[in-house]
């Protein structure tokens, strides 16, 4: 599968290699897409290409290192 | 006469022809209709609106279908009311409340949209529409799409207390109760959004239903006399009103129908999901997702898609955002109520009571005309209220017992 993404990085976060680490930890292709990075946040469109469970996998490391992963639509539960 | 031009990603740039989709494939972008408003020159008049309807597709040019509305065709058009006791209770010259707490037909803005999104679905062959919301967004799908004999599907998380349910319920609509943390959630109906052959309102034709807006700003200016406010506050949950209502200021002013009056957006947020208004407040662009902790549920969006934009909208017009807590929420619906008689649901409150922060901190000038919009009904969001309002005094059905209480409160009996 292919999974769209929006990581957001806090200012605990912004400076780690992560991207980098997700790859070598997962056999996925990470594909950058768009990205902002500034001192206490960053904000990057990510595309992550697998198989299913390894992506979920990836994901859900993500996740516990901080980091904030949103689909690309972001919240889509309105009021 | 149909001027849609294209869809196109506001950040790279890039034009899509019209289709049911809403990300840019290059850059993850969000799109954007677009229009080749030259061909409005000389036929898109002040009398051509005037002569038609009052609902909101007396601007249908400006709206992304092609023809006539097959959906909610008479929605819009709700009242722009003289705020005269709230002008005095706040200190100001010049207030008007835009009012679609009583919007048809299920008394909140989305009504506006909802109605954009599904004509743009039928006239893409989508036999079935869907949501995800945990209120008005799903209420007024579920009545647009019934009316309009489409299938629909509304995902909630499953715990949504049980009168949000029947506010979409009772039009027949699949409802889907969804276990997991908010995130989950969310991801679940992106994915089901990508996955079937549906038109999800705000995910594949969300460029269409956003635009749906911008006829809350259209009637505003219709309804002032062809004029725009010096400053507008709108409520901010993905933040895409915000930026839709400045787009409608924008529109009109290059047509010719209005002039400039270098019109200021407000964005007005509950601080327990306060994203957008941190964002303008610490001078960044960037939106730092949050998890929302508000009774104003309707504007509980942690992470807005349209975040980035109307904080954009709030700096270059000369606006600001705001923030208030949910004790000050309560009191703003309570003043909105006492004062014009307007029973706004809790986002109301959060409008009313940032544009009173705003007013006393100087930010909001009191000299100026000022527009408040009410997004939705208040009967939706009674729980917020019910402990804050005054309980019935209780007597024996007996005269003597009412005069007194009538004395206590300095009434005489005429004779």
């Amino acid at each position: 599968m292919q999974l769209r993404v929006y990581l957001t990085f806090d200012e605990s976060t912004v400076r780690e290699p992560l991207i980098w680490k997700l790859a070598k930890e997962f056999d996925v292709i990470t594909n950058i897409r768009t990205a902002e990075v500034k001192d206490h946040m960053g904000l990057v469109g990510l595309e992550i290409d697998g198989e299913d469970a390894v992506v979920e996998a990836a994901t859900k490391w993500l996740v516990e290192q901080g980091v904030n992963v949103a689909p690309i639509e972001q919240d889509v539960i309105e009021g | 006469m149909n001027i849609v031009r294209a869809l196109k990603c506001r950040e790279c740039g890039q034009e899509y022809d019209i289709e049911p989709t809403h990300v840019c494939e290059f850059c993850f972008g969000p799109l954007e209709v677009v229009y080749d408003y030259d061909k409005l020159d000389g036929y898109f008049t002040r009398e051509l609106i005037e002569s038609r309807p009052q609902t909101m597709w007396r601007y249908k040019e400006l709206l992304p279908i092609n023809g006539e509305p097959t959906v909610g065709a008479q929605n819009g058009f709700t009242p722009l009311v003289r705020a005269k006791n709230l002008e005095k209770a706040l200190g100001v010259s010049e207030l008007y409340i835009k009012n679609d707490s009583v919007c048809y037909p299920t008394l909140s803005f989305k009504d506006r949209v909802v109605s954009v999104a599904l004509s743009k679905a039928v006239e893409f062959g989508f036999k079935t529409v869907a949501c995800a919301s945990t209120g008005n967004l799903a209420g007024s799908v579920a009545a647009n799409a019934a009316a309009a004999g489409l299938e629909s599907y509304v995902f909630i998380p499953h715990d949504l207390e049980q009168g949000k349910v029947l506010g979409a319920g009772i039009f027949g609509t699949r409802i889907i109760g969804i276990k997991g943390k908010y995130d989950d959630v969310n991801r679940l109906c992106s994915e089901v959004a990508g996955k079937y052959g549906w038109a999800f309102v705000n995910v594949n034709v969300r460029p269409f239903y956003a635009e749906g807006s911008k006829s809350l700003g259209y009637e505003v200016m219709e309804q002032l006399g062809w004029k725009a406010p010096k400053h507008i506050v709108v409520p901010m949950a993905s933040g895409s009103l915000c930026t839709k209502i400045d787009k409608s200021i924008k529109e009109f002013i290059k047509l010719g129908l209005i002039e400039d009056n270098n019109t200021a957006m407000y964005g007005a947020q509950a601080t327990g999901c306060s994203p957008i208004s941190r964002s303008v407040k610490d001078g960044t662009d960037l939106i730092h997702p949050v998890i929302a902790d508000t009774l104003a549920k309707s504007l509980a969006i942690g992470n807005p898609a349209d975040g980035f934009y109307a904080n954009r909208v709030i700096n270059e017009s000369g606006g600001w955002a705001e923030d208030i807590s949910d004790d000050e929420v309560v009191a703003a619906m309570k003043l909105l109520a006492e004062t014009e008689g307007i029973f706004a649901e809790t986002a109301g409150g959060v409008t009313l009571g940032c544009a009173q922060k705003l007013i006393e901190s100087g930010r909001l000038p009191r000299d100026e005309s000022i527009v408040l919009c009410i997004t939705g009904n208040g009967l939706k969001t009674q729980e917020a209220i019910a402990d804050a309002i005054n309980k019935p005094r209780i007597i024996d059905a007996s005269l003597k017992d009412f005069d007194a209480l009538a004395e206590a409160d300095g009434f005489e009996a005429a004779a």
